[in-house]
């Protein structure tokens, strides 16, 4: 039995030995992390570049467009990530954080756009919104219907109590949780427009932009809204079973089961690629990446990897990311873009 | 007198109810056992009915002419011709061949669309690989893109979205009469890594990842838990330490997983500094996650051998050492191994923990060490719940198929273990 003992100890030890042994290893493979809506994009140029080059594979971690900036910026070294994706632009808060960590070198991209869309199962009446409709259906106070310069809690359970041209069904809304870049997009880019148009909330715009903000960015949270978490799969699953729901979520999966939904039109313009890049489609937004400068010659094939992003066979009007639901830029923009990937320009703050 | 024969009668007079209690009792046993087999049958039945086509693969078989004018390829050795080539142009060629009547450029490149993304990818490699073949014609299986697998798997499924045009399904139609368009075992499944493409994703990556991941575990935890549970058992003073520590052992078997991975990030990651996304952290993390499990059933283990038999070792002069060591532990061996099987086999399908060090991530090389990105399996399954491509639904059922096995061997291992090495006494 002392055989036993022996090799008890044995293992016991080369367990300890590989916990402790913290090794700051040189790292090979690119490091990415951020947004579940860059995430499908990032894979599909990551998967290629692996493919069609000597270097490893990225890997690609899909933690939120916030999460993602709060790993990215926690220091330079390879035990951060490279690059962060992001379905929003990065914002003034967290270029400080960066900065305050020493990361001081970041290079932005603007890869394209991206829009959200709110569909229902194509057994369902096809819906036309307004963003002030969307407004009333979704946020948590709203201005009293009677007409009163007061808001009060959200009153509408039914989409024909809006507005009489809206089918007689409950509210029923599913949309993505705040951790989401979806959410903070569809936040910004619908609600605020929304709940702008009421006279008496523009007002308060300019006296007090707190409140502003916190009437037009809550949701409400008595039912009629569910946050139904990061997998925007589901949402469309939940709707093909459910004809008098809606779902909030990107272009992208539109796409992808056209064959079991249909989009509603906002302000009478229907989601097609050209609305969203042109900007006539009102609920879109840009998808960004980010890179630490500081890694580019440190892991191999960072600079490499950003310029197979940027090529026109990848993120142009003909470029493989259009399949996967990409709405590219217009074909200045991509230029000017691409020479200052090409040249890491810097961000200085200044944009934000 | 009186008094036990209105006893008998009391007796008597209940006995019916009481019958009818207890039958009432075994129902609802039967109901029990019932409701639970059938909502494992269905829970089956939906998987192996969504996934059984997951291990079928389209492909596309060609006789593809390597023809260099084709591919503006003179000089295999010239690197700038190789990075301006055109692979894809031999393999529409020969697809052209098959259906003549696309004959436009605009219908060649619809055909075109029939193929897998990495289609030239392949041509480039085997090209790298064998460059004397050049100029000569190979026979090459292409994997279909994902619109030509659904539509000839899932054609008169209403679930999934057909989304060739007719013009498409047509010469679809004629080349699967041909025999061009084929389906076969899907190999591609056990052979590759993750991919955003469903015909050329695998479960070979996560698979590798998970086997890394549990035997950093297994070589933490199953020597740490069976020595901290003989200390405990045999050894540890009767005080209120003791009493300290097996109270925080059983809570600490409650605790969410998700708490080990926080654990694991502010431990091993921020202050070990070691890599994110790595088998080795992911093992640290379930380790300390199976070791409650593995310290709790190993002195359950222990403590039913009969005290006789430590009696018996220490009668005929057996050191306590010797007396846990040849003859405790042996004894009790079929219980631990139980115990750590089952531990293993939670932590296998544990994905929680894994999210916070970084192992829910889109990885395609397969890792080839404790320290290069890996996933695993539950991660896996996971992530091709949550692609929108169609072919990933059937792709997910297949994965939660191949990790249903892993369980199912994983736990007969431990049946058979308990059976075959079980002494009673």
């Amino acid at each position: 039995m002392t055989k036993l003992y022996k090799a008890l100890t044995t293992v016991t030890l080369a367990g300890a030995i590989a916990a402790l042994s913290a090794p700051a290893m040189a790292r090979d493979t690119i490091s990415i992390v951020g947004s579940s809506t860059v995430y499908p994009f990032a894979t599909v140029v990551a998967e290629r570049f692996g493919r069609n080059t000597d270097f490893a594979t990225p890997k690609i971690e899909s933690t939120g467009s916030g999460g993602g900036l709060k790993l990215f910026c926690q220091g330079v070294g390879t035990q951060h990530p490279d690059i962060t994706n992001a379905s929003r632009r990065m914002k003034k808060s967290e270029f400080d954080m960066c900065q305050a960590n020493g990361v001081k070198e970041i290079t932005e991209v603007r890869i394209g756009a991206d829009g959200i869309v709110m569909a229902n199962s194509k057994e369902a009446e096809k819906l036309d919104l307004s963003l002030k409709q969307i407004f009333l259906a979704l946020a948590k106070d709203v201005p009293n219907p009677d007409g009163s310069n007061e808001l009060v809690a959200n009153p509408y359970m039914n989409w024909s109590e809006i507005d009489a041209s809206l089918p007689n069904i409950a509210i029923s809304v599913m949309g993505p949780p705040p951790t989401s870049g979806t959410r903070d997009a569809f936040v910004e880019l619908a609600m605020e427009s929304g709940c702008k148009q009421f006279p008496m909330i523009a007002q308060m715009e300019d006296e007090d932009e707190d409140k502003f903000k916190t009437v037009c960015h809550s949701m409400r949270d008595d039912g009629p809204f569910v946050e139904a978490g990061e997998n925007d799969n589901l949402i469309v699953q939940r709707l093909a079973q459910d004809p008098e729901t809606l779902g909030i979520f990107g272009y992208s999966f539109l796409m992808e089961n056209t064959g079991q939904i249909q989009a509603a039109t906002v302000n009478g313009v229907e989601p097609t690629p050209e609305a969203i890049s042109s900007d006539q489609y009102p609920v879109a937004r840009s998808l960004w990446f980010y890179v630490k400068k500081a890694h580019v010659g440190v892991v191999p094939g960072i600079q490499e990897y950003i310029s197979e992003f940027t090529s026109e066979g990848t993120w142009g009007d003909n470029g493989y990311l259009v399949d996967v639901g990409l709405i590219p830029s217009p074909r200045n923009e991509r230029m000017r873009i691409a020479k200052a990937v090409k040249e890491l320009t810097l961000m200085t703050g200044n944009e934000l | 007198m009186t008094d036990q024969r209105s006893q008998a009668e009391i007796v008597r007079k209940s006995l019916k109810r009481r019958y009818r209690t207890e039958r009432r009792f075994r129902l609802y046993g039967i109901l029990a056992i019932f409701i639970a087999l059938a909502s494992l049958f269905i829970l089956f039945a939906d998987i192996i009915s969504k996934g059984h086509t997951g291990f079928v693969k389209t492909t596309i078989t060609l006789d593809v002419t390597l023809d260099s004018g084709m591919m503006y390829l003179d000089d295999p050795t010239d690197l700038d011709q190789w990075s301006s080539a055109d692979f894809k142009a031999p393999i529409i060629a020969a697809l052209q061949a098959q259906v003549p009547q696309a004959a436009s450029a605009a219908e060649k490149r619809e055909l075109g669309r029939f193929l897998g993304t990495f289609a030239d990818s392949e041509i480039r490699d085997l090209l790298t690989k064998n460059p004397e073949l050049l100029n000569t014609t190979q026979t090459i299986e292409f994997p279909t893109h994902d619109r030509v697998s659904v539509y000839v798997k899932h054609a008169d499924n209403p679930q999934y979205s057909i989304k060739l045009s007719e013009q498409q399904q047509l010469w679809v139609d004629e080349l699967l009469q041909k025999g061009i368009i084929d389906t076969s075992f899907n190999d591609v499944l056990f052979s590759r890594g993750d991919s955003r493409e469903p015909a050329n994703a695998g479960v070979l990556g996560a698979i590798v990842g998970s086997l890394l991941t549990m035997l950093v575990t297994l070589a933490i935890s199953f020597p740490v838990g069976i020595a901290a549970a003989v200390y405990l058992e045999e050894f540890a003073p009767q005080n209120k330490l003791t009493d300290f520590i097996e109270v925080n052992i059983n809570n600490l078997a409650a605790v969410p997983s998700i708490i080990f991975g926080l654990l694991g990030l502010a431990v091993f990651i921020n202050l070990f500094g070691m890599p994110r996304s790595v088998p080795v952290v992911g093992g640290l993390v379930l380790a300390l996650m199976t070791l409650p499990t593995i310290i709790i059933s190993s002195r359950a283990a222990i403590k039913s051998v009969p005290p006789s038999i430590r009696e018996a070792a220490e009668g005929v002069g057996a050191s306590k050492m010797q007396v846990v060591l040849h003859h405790v532990v042996p004894l009790a061996m079929p219980g631990m191994l139980t115990g750590s099987i089952i531990g293993m086999a939670q932590a296998l399908g544990e994905t929680a923990p894994l999210l916070l060090i970084g192992m829910v991530a889109f990885i395609v090389d397969v890792p080839d060490g404790l320290f290069s990105s890996a996933t695993v399996l539950p991660v896996q399954i996971y992530l091709w719940a949550s692609s929108s491509e169609q072919g990933f639904v059937e792709l997910a059922s297949a994965a939660i198929m191949v990790l249903l096995t892993f369980m199912i061997i994983m736990n007969a291992l431990a049946i058979w273990l308990r059976k075959r090495l079980e002494r009673r006494w």
